[in-house]
């Protein structure tokens, strides 16, 4: 029944929570800058705008294109069952399901780039590209932290490595975990085309990388795209907050505030890192990734050795 | 009964092309007859392989062989034969009808006839090579189908491209062979027989082992195409006919993959260091496989590096494998072996998809330059649908048949680290972040061919024209794109089967079947995978339903505001792939010419040019010849250019071993 009833807890969060990021976001975005800003709970208004409006489809595109949005949401959806949010399990939950997760991020980006290039369209090609050469660098980051994980948990599944033990490997391997911390936030902001990699606000198509993708995406589409993007961040964000507040209350009902507490804070500061970096130049972002690269990196030559 | 049934396959094949001979050069009828009997010839090679696996039982048929001393006809079905045999077979059968469309004795007359003949020896040679228990019949095989692959190779000898990638084919097979001669003659003084047998620890001479060791490594290596020794692949696989690259690339360099599996199969104790080697060997295949595909323009050149690629991930595998003997740990064997197998069953699978589905395309098109193609998704909707599942399954993504593969690899590197297991070598782990760059990597690399071949619109007249293959061509492909869904959710199907195979390669482990099952969450993958699949058809049908409902528009693509976009404004797939190229620039060395400075306002028209060659190739392997040819250039008094001196020399080297024995 327990098991029920977190489960249902846990599709619900992570079904209805992701679009409240990006608003908690641009919202710390309007304080840093002094405005005010559009409501928290913009992208939902947003979401069920789309969701309502007609589309128009380019004259070049095939069914790859109607395909990408699809791949990326199913995906996604797939993928938050997959994160464990709470000390407890994921409703899905089986040895290696941490390649799993990043193995059907691989096939959300594979469809959504394919579907920027149906269009034949220069801009989108340049944003499929870039799309997928940082995923080239950002996702050996994401193992190499994994396998931090697993060598301190023993564990091949998320739940256990991302579980309650953790909290008992702080104090002793505190210096490895910070590591990891500091790699995958780095590369949740490079996964979700965040600055410094990309401004989701920007006006120049010339310079984006996931915005330029899906130029040419409309109506329930686009809003689909929109979504799966959320849940995206919404993924990498549970990583973050499991890796860095791995409580143990052993009260269910206390876990679930903390999580989405945690997960709040992580939105905040993507908002703080955007108010007060600049968006670095395309040609640095490669370095960036992977410095965060070698930072999981140290952190499992500090375990094994 | 298995091999019996094999050995019928084998000489169905050889002679298939044989009797096709007899026809009149400008008929069909030799075509037709060819096909016949080598589909049928594979099936009952399939027949035999199945029949093993239902029955689990061997009876090796051993005759004298009295013509050479030592040599014995000596052959066996086991539990990695079988594994070999199968794509062997499969991938030889629908090669064969494709070629009907693909290789019309009609529009080839010279070649058509020469082509089914030596693709049948291949075939034979091959089956011959994976069954053979004895060395010298195991020679016997392995020159046959390397001489029947440069048969293949050269099937447009017309072409200048085509002989040179098929010198430099046959002499780094020669040098295979060379390296095979040493190993057999090493294991013969081991084992006291040319059997391949496992060696007996306690009459293994010290360093004999690690002679067989490296010799296999060079010679198999050669054959498989482990960077560095791939430097034959890429042109080999692009000059031949595509339904030759599909049996070359998905199978016969598999061959080589055999020789080590079976080769380290027969070494007992293997040290912690040789797993090693193999590991990194393999990742460094691995990573620079697919960094050489993605700076690629020819659409087969890609392919061909891509199996260099598939090949890394398969000696990691095996390196995996390796590693687990030495410390004594199961799981590691399992999954190792496991892995690599399947992943050879896999890489046949997608990678001869891929083939003939690029070999349509060139049939439709007649260019294999991926930058003058674009859109053919329209016209041909059938091949871009069998490419993008190959695509989809070749950069392991589930729910198709790579997943599994890399993931049975990934699960025994994650274990390396072992901290319950007791011993550990956690060096080794570090290849699953490898893995993982090379997955991205791959997804780059066919996201920019599907892109750029078959999405957006045409870049020239004849991707205009293009038309779609005939069902002879279609059908091979949609039986290999069937097999990867089959294998992709279905993997318990094959777990005992790898069971047999893990067993055979290390029979201290009688039970790796159920092992398997253990070690890997199989049926999760079903679950997910199908759950995936309903998913995407749920929401795939949500959104028709919501469009269907809905106002849609038909617009053109959105220019910025500029109205009349032309093709030539599409992206390239060079200009896809250079941000990747640049950041690998240090191994792949990408050249380009730049149009010159020109006025303001150019008047004459400039070209920009890039290319990524083969390092390899062209930075070591050829300056070294080229000083080795300058070294021995007074070796030219014995080149005389008629048969008869140099049967003279074959004669008096002959008399002069005589004499020295």
């Amino acid at each position: 029944m327990d098991a029920i009833l977190h489960n249902t807890v846990h599709v619900l969060l992570a079904l209805t929570l992701p679009p409240l990021l990006l608003g908690v976001i641009t919202k710390t975005k309007a304080l840093f800058a002094g405005r005010v800003g559009p409501p928290v709970l913009q992208p939902y208004y947003d979401l069920i705008k789309l969701f309502r409006k007609g589309s128009v489809f380019s004259t070049t595109t095939t069914w790859v294109f109607r395909a990408g949005p699809v791949v990326g949401l199913v995906t996604a959806v797939i993928a938050v069952l997959l994160v464990p949010l709470t000390n407890s399990t994921a409703p899905i939950s089986f040895t290696g399901d941490l390649i799993l997760l990043a193995y059907l991020l691989g096939l959300g980006r594979f469809f959504t780039a394919s579907a920027a290039l149906d269009t034949g369209s220069a801009f989108e090609g340049m944003g499929a590209a870039r799309e997928v050469t940082f995923a080239c660098l950002a996702e050996p980051a994401l193992f190499l932290g994994l396998l931090v994980l697993a060598k301190l948990s023993g564990s091949l599944q998320l739940a256990g490595m991302l579980g309650g033990s953790l909290a008992s490997h702080w104090p002793s391997a505190g210096a490895s975990l910070a590591l990891v911390l500091l790699s995958w936030f780095i590369v949740l902001l490079a996964e979700n085309c965040r600055i410094p990699f990309d401004d989701p606000n920007t006006h120049l198509e010339l310079t984006m990388i996931h915005e330029v993708m899906v130029l040419d995406h409309s109506g329930p589409a686009f809003g689909m795209i929109l979504y799966g993007a959320a849940l995206k961040l919404f993924i990498f964000g549970a990583l973050i907050v499991r890796l860095a507040f791995p409580l143990v209350t052993g009260l269910p009902w206390l876990d679930w505030p903390i999580f989405v507490g945690g997960i709040l804070v992580v939105a905040v500061a993507i908002g703080v890192v955007e108010s007060t970096m600049a968006r670095l130049r395309l040609t640095h972002v490669p370095v960036l990734l992977v410095a965060a690269c070698l930072l999981s990196a140290f952190g499992v030559i500090l375990l094994v050795r | 009964m298995s091999e019996v049934l094999v050995l019928w396959a084998i000489a169905l094949a050889a002679s298939s092309g044989a009797l096709g001979m007899l026809f009149r050069r400008t008929s069909t009828s030799g075509q037709w007859v060819s096909m016949l009997l080598a589909v049928l010839g594979a099936c009952l090679g399939l027949g035999g392989v199945g029949v093993f696996w239902t029955t689990g039982d061997s009876q090796p048929i051993v005759r004298a062989w009295p013509a050479i001393r030592g040599a014995e006809f000596s052959v066996a079905v086991d539990g990695l034969s079988a594994v070999f045999l199968l794509p062997i077979f499969l991938v030889s059968m629908l090669g064969s009808v494709y070629g009907l469309g693909y290789w019309k004795q009609a529009e080839h007359a010279m070649s058509g006839r020469k082509l089914r003949l030596f693709f049948g020896t291949l075939t034979a040679g091959m089956a011959m090579v994976v069954i053979a228990r004895n060395s010298i019949l195991f020679l016997f095989g392995w020159e046959i189908m390397a001489l029947a692959a440069f048969f293949l190779v050269t099937t447009e000898e017309h072409d200048k491209a085509v002989r040179e990638a098929g010198w430099l084919y046959l002499v780094a097979t020669h040098v295979a062979t060379l390296c095979l001669f040493g190993l057999f003659a090493v294991l013969r003084a081991a084992n006291g027989s040319f059997a391949l047998a496992p060696l007996d620890p306690d009459r293994l001479a010290p360093g004999m082992a690690t002679a067989i060791f490296v010799l296999a490594l060079v010679g198999f290596g050669l054959k498989a195409g482990i960077m560095p020794l791939h430097v034959w692949l890429p042109s080999a696989h692009a000059a031949a006919p595509s339904h030759v690259s599909a049996i070359m690339s998905g199978v016969f360099i598999k061959m080589g993959i055999y020789g080590l599996v079976r080769v380290t199969s027969l070494l007992p104790n293997p040290p912690l260091e040789w797993g090693g080697v193999v590991l990194g060997l393999g990742v460094v295949s691995g990573v620079l496989g697919v960094a050489f595909a993605i700076g690629q323009h020819d659409v087969k050149r890609l392919l061909a590096y891509h199996s260099i690629e598939n090949i890394g991930i398969i000696v990691m595998g095996l390196g995996l494998a390796l590693i687990g003997r030495s410390l004594g740990r199961a799981d590691l064997v399992v999954l190792g072996i496991a892995g690599g197998l399947l992943h050879v069953w896999n890489h046949a699978l997608f990678k001869a998809l891929l083939f003939l589905s690029a070999g349509s395309v060139i049939h439709a098109v007649h260019t294999r330059e991926i930058d003058h193609l674009g859109g053919l998704a329209k016209p041909m909707p059938w091949t871009a649908l069998c490419f993008l599942i190959g695509a989809v399954a070749i950069c392991g993504l589930p729910p198709l048949n790579g997943f599994v593969s890399e993931f049975l690899i990934y699960l025994g590197l994650f274990r390396t680290l072992g901290n319950r297991e007791g011993t550990s070598f956690a060096e080794a782990a570090l290849a699953a972040p490898a893995l993982a760059l090379i997955g991205a990597l791959a997804v780059a690399c066919f996201v920019k061919v599907y892109g750029a071949v078959f999405l957006g619109t045409a870049r020239s007249d004849h991707a205009r024209h293009a038309h779609e293959s005939p069902p002879t061509m279609i059908a091979p492909m949609g039986v290999l794109a069937a097999c990867c869904f089959v294998i992709g959710l279905g993997p318990l199907l094959v777990a005992p089967i790898l069971g047999q195979a893990v067993s055979a390669w290390d029979p201290g482990l009688k039970d790796a079947g159920p092992c398997l099952i253990a070690l890997a969450p199989l049926g999760w993958i079903t679950v997910m995978g199908l759950l995936l699949t309903a998913g995407l058809f749920v929401v795939g049908v949500l959104l028709g339903l919501r469009l269907r409902y809905s106002i849609v528009e038909k617009g053109d693509t959105w220019g910025c505001g500029y109205i009349a976009p032309t093709p030539r404004m599409q992206y390239t797939s060079s200009s896809f792939a250079q941000m990747v190229v640049g950041l690998f620039a240090w191994a792949l060395r990408p050249r380009s010419r730049r149009p010159k400075a020109l006025p303001l306002f150019p008047q004459k028209k400039t070209d920009f040019h890039s290319q990524v060659p083969d390092t390899v190739l062209d930075e070591v392997v050829l300056p070294v010849f080229r000083f080795g040819g300058r070294l021995f250039s007074w070796f030219r008094v014995f080149q005389r250019g008629s048969i008869q001196t140099y049967l003279l020399y074959i004669f008096i080297a002959l008399i002069i071993l005589l004499l020295w024995c």
